[in-house]
């Protein structure tokens, strides 16, 4: 299976992943600084700035855009919750 | 009693009247005497206050929060003694919580000319709150750190605080008169009429009992937000709940300060990653798993306590817990399940910040042993890392058993001790 190495820079950890794997579900485990909500792409309150790799996350869906907007969200913030790792990337709290 | 106070003398509350704080500027919130449990969790033995201030500059006036619902006819009340509807130009909301924005409905109702100032991350929150159609669609302003609305010859300008205690938490400072509007920062369940900090009667315990409950899960960002607070003038501190901090303010902020660092490093200098052991032994024999896991994580470098779950309260543990960098449970299996007192501190620890502490459990059992993995999941629940598998020995531990007891100490202490910073972890190892 690919894999891929998410990078969380507010405590300085890498952890190897499986390509697809979502944010979320590293982050927590890792106990990165991201604060979750409903984990489900609609409070807005996982939303994390990329650092580096933008592109090697899946892209937002409709709703995901939607939240950002209403968060006014920065160019390159996602939601955890939503955001799944396709390739190499760092991220940190937004 | 929940009678409303109806003096009006010199800076007391009266029901129909605004509170002035300073020429122009003044408290228009409401008086909950009657109230002793707050949002579920919390408790209060004199009720509390909905504070909403008035400001007025030479071009329009602004209104920063309001109350709870069921206190509209007050705040109103208040509102109209100083102001006129037509007048107000500005309404901020520091956070969206209903007990600040109860009478937000009506307020824009009679002052529809007034512009919403929220923060960058309330948008989606108001929208839920106000459930905005296409007839009456949602006008406000986001703003964030810096941003300013001028009123003339007052500005109010903004600070982003995120997360003290709702992720859409701002403060707004009102530069001329160096007077902080702190949303429920710097906030306690106290109801005392008289208003102000130097009048009040003592409310130190309400103003900590506040912190540890609402702001301590978020030290992180209490440190943020002071960092954006401390370098501003500062004469007046104008929370959300309880009296108004307009004597020696910068008190409350140095309080602030001291609760959200003053860990068990801090206070005696201790260098050394910590591992505190929890465990209950029905026959002694999770105990000397415990001794013996002590023993290997003291010869790996990490500075271990030892608790006896029998011999303590809850509370005094849950504090061990927030300084703790690594934590271990030992339990013995009873029907099935780990031991109550396990439970009962592993559902206390909701007040604090657990996340990336690193967790182990262990425990003797009879027949089924059980206890050991229901304690990990609970721990990954609250999400800690647990490093290292769990330890189960059937019944009493032989001399070998002893020395995994060891082994598995010594494991889990390296864990903290080297860190895991800037090395990969592999995403199967996060278990």
């Amino acid at each position: 299976m690919a894999k891929a190495k998410i990078t969380f820079s507010d405590i300085d950890q890498t952890v190897n992943v499986p390509a697809g794997t979502r944010v979320i579900e590293v982050s927590e485990k890792i106990g990165a600084g991201v604060i979750y909500g409903c984990r489900e792409g609609d409070c807005g309150t996982c939303m994390m700035h990329v650092e580096e790799g933008w592109n090697n996350l899946t892209e937002p869906s409709v709703l995901e855009e939607k939240v950002l907007r209403e968060n006014m969200a920065g160019r390159h913030d996602r939601l955890a919750c939503q955001a799944q790792i396709l390739g190499d990337c760092r991220v940190k709290p937004a | 009693m929940t009678h409303l106070p109806s003096t009006s003398r010199n800076g007391m509350a009266e029901a129909t009247e605004a509170v002035e704080i300073r020429p122009g500027l003044h408290w228009i919130g409401a008086l909950d005497p009657g109230l002793r449990t707050f949002d579920i969790i919390l408790r209060t033995a004199n009720g509390t206050t909905y504070n909403s201030y008035l400001v007025r500059g030479s071009d329009g006036v602004a209104v920063i929060d309001t109350v709870k619902a069921e206190f509209a006819d007050d705040f109103f009340a208040r509102l109209e003694s100083v102001a006129r509807y037509d007048e107000i130009k500005v309404i901020v909301l520091n956070h969206l919580e209903p007990d600040h924005t109860g009478a937000l409905p009506e307020l824009m109702r009679r002052a529809p000319q007034a512009r919403l100032h929220i923060s960058t991350r309330a948008p989606a929150m108001l929208k839920a709150l106000l459930k905005p159609s296409e007839e009456h669609p949602l006008e406000y302003q986001a703003v964030d750190t810096g941003d300013e609305v001028s009123l003339g010859d007052r500005t109010l300008r903004f600070l982003h605080t995120p997360f003290l205690h709702w992720p859409d938490t701002q403060c707004t400072y009102l530069v001329e008169e160096a007077t902080l509007f702190s949303g429920d920062v710097f906030g306690c369940h106290h109801c005392d009429s008289r208003m102000f900090n130097e009048q009040c009667g003592d409310f130190r315990f309400a103003f900590d009992y506040y912190y540890a409950h609402i702001m301590r899960p978020f030290k992180t960002h209490v440190m943020d937000a002071l960092k954006l607070i401390e370098p501003l003038p500062l004469q007046i501190i104008a929370p959300t709940h309880g009296p108004i901090l307009r004597d020696r303010p910068r008190r409350y902020l140095t309080r602030y300060r001291e609760l959200s660092t003053s860990t068990f490093a801090e206070r005696i200098g201790n260098e050394e990653p910590t591992l505190v052991v929890f465990y209950m032994s029905s026959y002694g024999n999770t105990a000397r798993m415990a001794e013996s896991i002590r023993t290997g994580a003291e010869e790996a470098g990490a500075r271990v306590s030892l608790y006896d779950l029998e011999g303590g309260e809850i509370q005094p543990f849950v504090d061990l817990v927030e300084s703790a960098d690594a934590l271990a449970f030992g339990s013995p299996t009873i029907n099935g399940d780990a031991v109550k007192p396990i439970w009962d501190l592993l559902s206390s620890l909701a007040v604090i910040e657990l996340k990336g502490k690193l967790g182990a459990a262990f425990g003797s059992y009879g027949w089924t042993g059980e206890a050991v993995r229901m304690i990990e999941d609970r721990m990954r629940g609250l999400k800690m890392r647990v490093p290292v598998a769990g330890l189960r020995i059937k019944l009493i531990p032989t001399d070998e058993e002893l020395a995994e007891c060891r082994d598995f100490g010594r494991a889990l202490a390296s864990a903290i001790v080297s860190g895991e910073k800037g090395r990969v972890i592999d995403f199967a190892d996060l278990g």
